[in-house]
């Protein structure tokens, strides 16, 4: 089977800081994986590279068997940023974000048609926000402005779904609901890849875990993942016994 | 004195048909461009490439080349200056802007002194609406409409440029292209706004209609409405004003916007001071109720 996200040997150094050594992984189809790592693990500096927003010193990335730039403008990769990147002052609606996803099927200027509207409208649905489609993002709890950049990688029509801790500040009933929604784009045959440091929602929302620490550490099934002495590998001992 | 006359007695003379228009025209484009500067957080590289901007005008009136190409190359020249002093230093961004435009604008300064017809030079730094000759207005009206047309087309790529980078990427679209994009019609646009208020203020009419519309509204699409329109009230108004009292002209169209934004500051319906300091008290009272 095709991989949806194909990774080879890569490295990438910010200044003498080696951020990724020799990765490689693949990213099954149809599958949510958790990409599990600590702060400075790499797991952002994945994320750009599969974006192409950083550059790396040395492998490749193929998503879908095409260059990553090729798969961007067909839109087939859809983004959900940490919560703490985005500016929830500004003067957007939940409609006005979830439009965006459609910005890449649009002409020149983006003018929105009914296609566009509808595609949106459904997305809004789905992730229960259709009574909030027209406040501004900022009166909007942590979890509900998650599952509106959810919305919109689904009215995009993205088949491969990358969320950065989509459960940093979020509630428990938004959590629950953005699992049962990832669980869902899944089984229709979306790739979902969730990178985080969040360890009990694992179980019920991955299939399978890749354990991050520079390089992969390991790559396999959540219940051997979360087994004690893997996670070492990932987190170092000391963290363990603090969380025991 | 009747309103009448308040209005129409400055239009006898062309010269102040003239000022009207290019402060119209000048203050409607920099309204809009203020929006994204606004947003962005480019308040400062707004006014470092304002001030940029100002050898590249001097050497274009040298050379007798249109004022938008020099201002185009030193604007670029500063962003390309400053984002390499950033990345190849550990001199911070704040820093590597005051340096580049301070030094550039002072390089502009020395220019003049040494350019014959002086008068004529020193107006950029200073702005002189009230001697923009026929040509001038022709000239600005055709840059302002590049920029407008740019912009409203661009508008919702530009949006999403500001508000989320990382997601134009992800679509495809190029975000360090819209980036230059963005500080081209910067560049652009101070040079029609030096010709009303002068280098040293242009950088008001690139922030404070963008930040006054910020506080009235929660919508992308109603502030690119809102911040010209108040602009060109405002600067119309400070034309006015600096005829009758005999003042600057540049001076009072910034003081207007000033004032403007500090009343909308305190007064906006829902993000004004007065405005949230009444919510509180409300909700602090029915919580005691509720107790």
């Amino acid at each position: 089977m095709t991989p949806a996200i194909d990774v080879a040997g890569l490295t990438v150094h910010y200044g003498q800081v080696r951020a990724l050594d020799d990765v490689s992984l693949r990213v099954r189809p149809g599958r949510v994986t958790g990409l599990i790592g600590m702060n400075g693990s790499g797991k952002s500096t994945l994320f750009k590279t599969i974006m192409g927003m950083t550059r790396p010193d040395r492998g490749t990335v193929l998503i879908e068997d095409s260059a990553p730039a090729r798969a961007r403008k067909n839109g087939l990769v859809g983004y959900v940023p940490q919560t703490e990147d985005v500016d929830r002052t500004f003067p957007v609606s939940v409609r006005d974000v979830a439009t965006m996803g459609r910005y890449g099927r649009m002409g020149f200027t983006r003018r929105v048609r009914g296609e566009d509207r509808t595609a949106v409208s459904k997305a809004l649905e789905r992730v229960e926000l259709s009574d909030y489609a027209d406040r501004q993002i900022g009166q909007l709890s942590g979890g509900q402005a998650k599952r509106a950049f959810l919305a919109r990688g689904i009215a995009q029509g993205a088949r491969i779904l990358l969320l950065d801790e989509p459960f940093a500040g979020v509630d428990k009933r938004s959590e629950a609901t953005i699992v049962r929604l990832l669980r869902e784009l899944a089984e229709e045959g979306r790739t979902v890849l969730v990178s985080t440091h969040d360890l009990h929602a694992l179980p019920r929302l991955a299939d399978e875990a890749i354990l991050l620490q520079r390089r992969v550490v390991f790559h396999g099934t959540v219940a051997e993942a979360l087994r004690p002495e893997t996670l070492a590998l990932a987190f170092g001992l000391d963290m363990l016994e603090a969380v025991a | 004195m009747n309103p009448v006359d308040f209005v129409l007695e400055p239009l006898h003379y062309e010269f102040m048909v003239r000022a009207l228009a290019t402060t119209v025209i000048a203050a409607v484009v920099c309204a809009l461009l203020s929006c994204w500067l606004v947003l962005i957080g480019w308040s400062l590289m707004g006014d470092a490439v304002s001030h940029a901007v100002l050898p590249g005008v001097v050497l274009a009136y040298v050379v007798g080349a249109p004022f938008a190409l020099g201002a185009l190359v030193f604007g670029g020249l500063a962003v390309g200056l400053i984002g390499a002093i950033r990345d190849t230093s550990r001199v911070k961004e704040d820093a590597a802007i005051g340096i580049v435009f301070t030094t550039l604008f002072a390089l502009g300064l020395v220019l003049i002194s040494v350019t014959p017809s002086q008068t004529d030079l020193n107006h950029i730094v200073f702005g002189n609406i009230l001697g923009v000759s026929t040509s001038d207005v022709a000239q600005i009206a055709i840059l302002a409409a590049v920029a407008l047309v740019v912009l409203v087309l661009k508008r919702r790529d530009l949006m999403l440029y500001a508000f989320d980078p990382t997601h134009a990427q992800a679509i495809g679209l190029n975000p360090r292209r819209l980036g230059a994009l963005l500080l081209g019609l910067l560049a652009l646009t101070a040079v029609v706004a030096l010709q009303v208020v002068g280098v040293i203020l242009v950088v008001a009419m690139l922030i404070i209609p963008g930040a006054t519309a910020y506080l009235l509204t929660d919508r992308f699409g109603r502030m690119l409405v809102i911040a010209p329109v108040t602009s060109t009230v405002c600067a119309v108004v400070g034309l006015y004003l600096s005829y009758w009292l005999d003042a600057s002209s540049g001076g009072l169209i910034v003081v207007v916007q000033g004032v403007l934004f500090g009343l909308v500051f305190f007064l906006s319906p829902r993000h004004g001071v007065v405005a949230r300091r009444l919510t509180r008290r409300r909700r602090r009272r029915s919580y005691t109720l509720a107790r």
